[in-house]
């Protein structure tokens, strides 16, 4: 491995929540330019992880750095995120071009007010997910599909070179998840991005990703997608069995043992 | 022409309709996000809640603006702490802090009955009492209160908006929060004198209610909200002198007229 193009990297990172260890000793490294699925059952500390990836988490122990800052520092305005949502209200009164500038925040000049650049950034982000023409549209009036790439729009508009994702594509039927999963190939290709994202959909993941992670409050596995799935410790990790044909996935429980839930 | 002018040559109507404008506007302003932040109820205490402050403020001698400002930014944070908090429900506990300074201010008017007066002013308003220093004090409150809105806008929209997503780009939404419902308490404070406590929010809730029937860009709504208010206050402090309704009853009256027409008129068109 290449430790020069670490983007993130985590080692013996143990992190509480309300007194409870929700993760335990969690190491592993990100390289720049590539996908990465975490995957792990309900439960897990998915999501938990993501946050602390994101300096929103700290940690009891152990060492986080992206971009070689600790959370919080320089790396952190790097990163951009989309969040896992179903829709946005259509009560709320925003366009499309507000919520994308909104990820401009903090590169924005005196007194907060958006210059030139800051609308040609806005308008080259919504160029890059296809929505070029709908800046002036309220973005609560759009279907799940547009939402999600207006989200991914503000993501880009930040000088973003991380793209975290929760659950990039719950809520999407089948055409707009394929969809989605090239968009972000061609993000990772022109902008030399690396996105890592946070999902219960191992066959998506394990299809979509050069790397999987799986962690269920420890770390079970980390290695490419085709080894990682098909390894002892998934089966570990998700306390049952797996059969991968033709992209579908079947699951069954080892006896005696419950899921996680 | 003379009559429509009439009150006018009054100083009490000429502090009152000021005073009505600012407070309308800001209302209005501030309402914006207190809507959008699905914060009607929080803004409703707030406005019960300063009662209690109203009320013993006036008993112990203390300047109106003073005792029922601290009294309103205290029963801010205790609000704001408690809606963090997940011991109880946050409108219940909401409901518990807001009822029981209310309470104790109707305690204390049994007790001291010699302030009915006082005390319904202070729970409807009252426009003839609008001194000058008190139109310097609502209008510089005021003043400040939409200064500070404008530098923390962003903050204020991002974190509306999409709270999960906002720190991430560097914005601490427990404090934005913290900062706007302090400031909702002292627009509260400056408009009690106007409409009272039990009046108050709907000067906060209904003009961006009707804002959102006429507009789905949030900038644009930004902007009438406040003249929508202020049009709207000053048109119910006018109609109060001659119809002889308490001033602060008017205005809501109209906020609402206003709100039943914008919205029967959108009604109509999405049912045709």
């Amino acid at each position: 491995m290449n430790h020069d193009n670490v983007v993130v990297g985590l080692s013996g990172v143990t992190v509480e929540l309300d007194g409870r260890c929700v993760l335990h000793d969690i190491n592993f490294d990100v390289h720049a330019g590539g996908f990465v699925g975490i995957v792990g059952p309900n439960g897990a500390g998915k999501t938990t992880l993501m946050r602390t990836i994101m300096g929103l988490m700290p940690v009891v122990s152990g060492r986080v750095e992206v971009f070689g800052s600790p959370p919080g520092g320089k790396g952190s305005d790097a990163i951009g995120y989309v969040p896992q949502r179903q829709s946005i209200s259509p009560e709320f009164p925003a366009t499309v071009g507000d919520v994308v500038m909104m990820g401009r925040l903090r590169q924005l000049g005196a007194f907060g007010f958006p210059r030139k650049k800051d609308w040609e950034r806005v308008d080259r982000s919504l160029e890059l997910v296809g929505m070029q023409d709908r800046r002036d549209r309220p973005v609560g009036r759009m279907s799940g599909g547009e939402q999600r790439r207006v989200m991914l729009a503000q993501a880009l508009c930040a000088s973003t070179r991380l793209l975290v994702l929760d659950e990039p594509t719950v809520g999407l039927d089948l055409p707009a998840e394929h969809e989605f999963y090239a968009l972000l190939r061609r993000l990772i290709q022109d902008l030399t991005l690396t996105i890592v994202a946070v999902s219960h959909d191992l066959v998506a993941m394990a299809g979509q990703s050069d790397e999987l992670i799986c962690i269920n409050q420890r770390m079970h596995i980390h290695g490419n997608a085709e080894e990682v799935i098909h390894s002892h410790a998934i089966r570990e990790a998700y306390r049952c069995e797996f059969d991968f044909l033709g992209g579908e996935l079947a699951h069954h429980e080892t006896p005696g043992h419950q899921h996680d839930g | 022409m003379n009559t429509l002018l009439e009150p006018f040559a009054y100083e009490f109507f000429r502090n009152g309709m000021i005073a009505s404008v600012i407070v309308g506007a800001v209302c209005g302003y501030v309402g914006v996000y207190v809507v959008l932040r699905r914060m009607s109820y929080i803004g409703h205490g707030l406005a019960h809640a300063l009662f209690g402050g109203a009320v013993l403020s006036t008993i112990v001698g203390v300047n109106f603006f003073i005792g029922a400002g601290v009294w309103a930014l205290v029963s801010a944070v205790l609000i704001h702490l408690i809606s963090h908090r997940r011991l109880v429900g946050a409108d219940a506990a909401i409901g518990v802090v807001t009822t029981s300074s209310f309470a104790l201010g109707v305690a204390v008017v049994s007790t001291y009955r010699r302030f009915t007066l006082d005390f319904e002013a202070a729970l409807f308003g009252n426009l003839l009492g609008i001194t000058p220093t008190d139109l310097w004090v609502i209008a510089l409150t005021s003043a400040a209160v939409a200064f500070v809105m404008i530098v923390i806008r962003h903050e204020l929209l991002f974190s509306t908006f999409d709270p999960e997503v906002a720190p991430v780009y560097g914005i601490s939404t427990g404090r934005t929060e913290l900062i706007f419902i302090l400031l909702l308490a002292v627009t509260v404070v400056a408009s009690t004198r106007i409409l009272g406590v039990t009046l108050v929010s709907a000067a906060v809730v209904i003009p961006p209610v009707i804002g959102r029937y006429l507009t789905q860009r949030f900038q644009t709504l930004l902007l009438i909200t406040p003249v929508i208010g202020a049009v709207c206050a000053a048109t119910g402090m006018y109609l109060s002198y001659f119809i002889d309704i308490s001033s602060g009853a008017m205005i809501v009256l109209t906020f609402a007229l206003v709100f039943f027409l914008v919205g029967g008129r959108r009604w109509l068109r999405g049912t045709r």
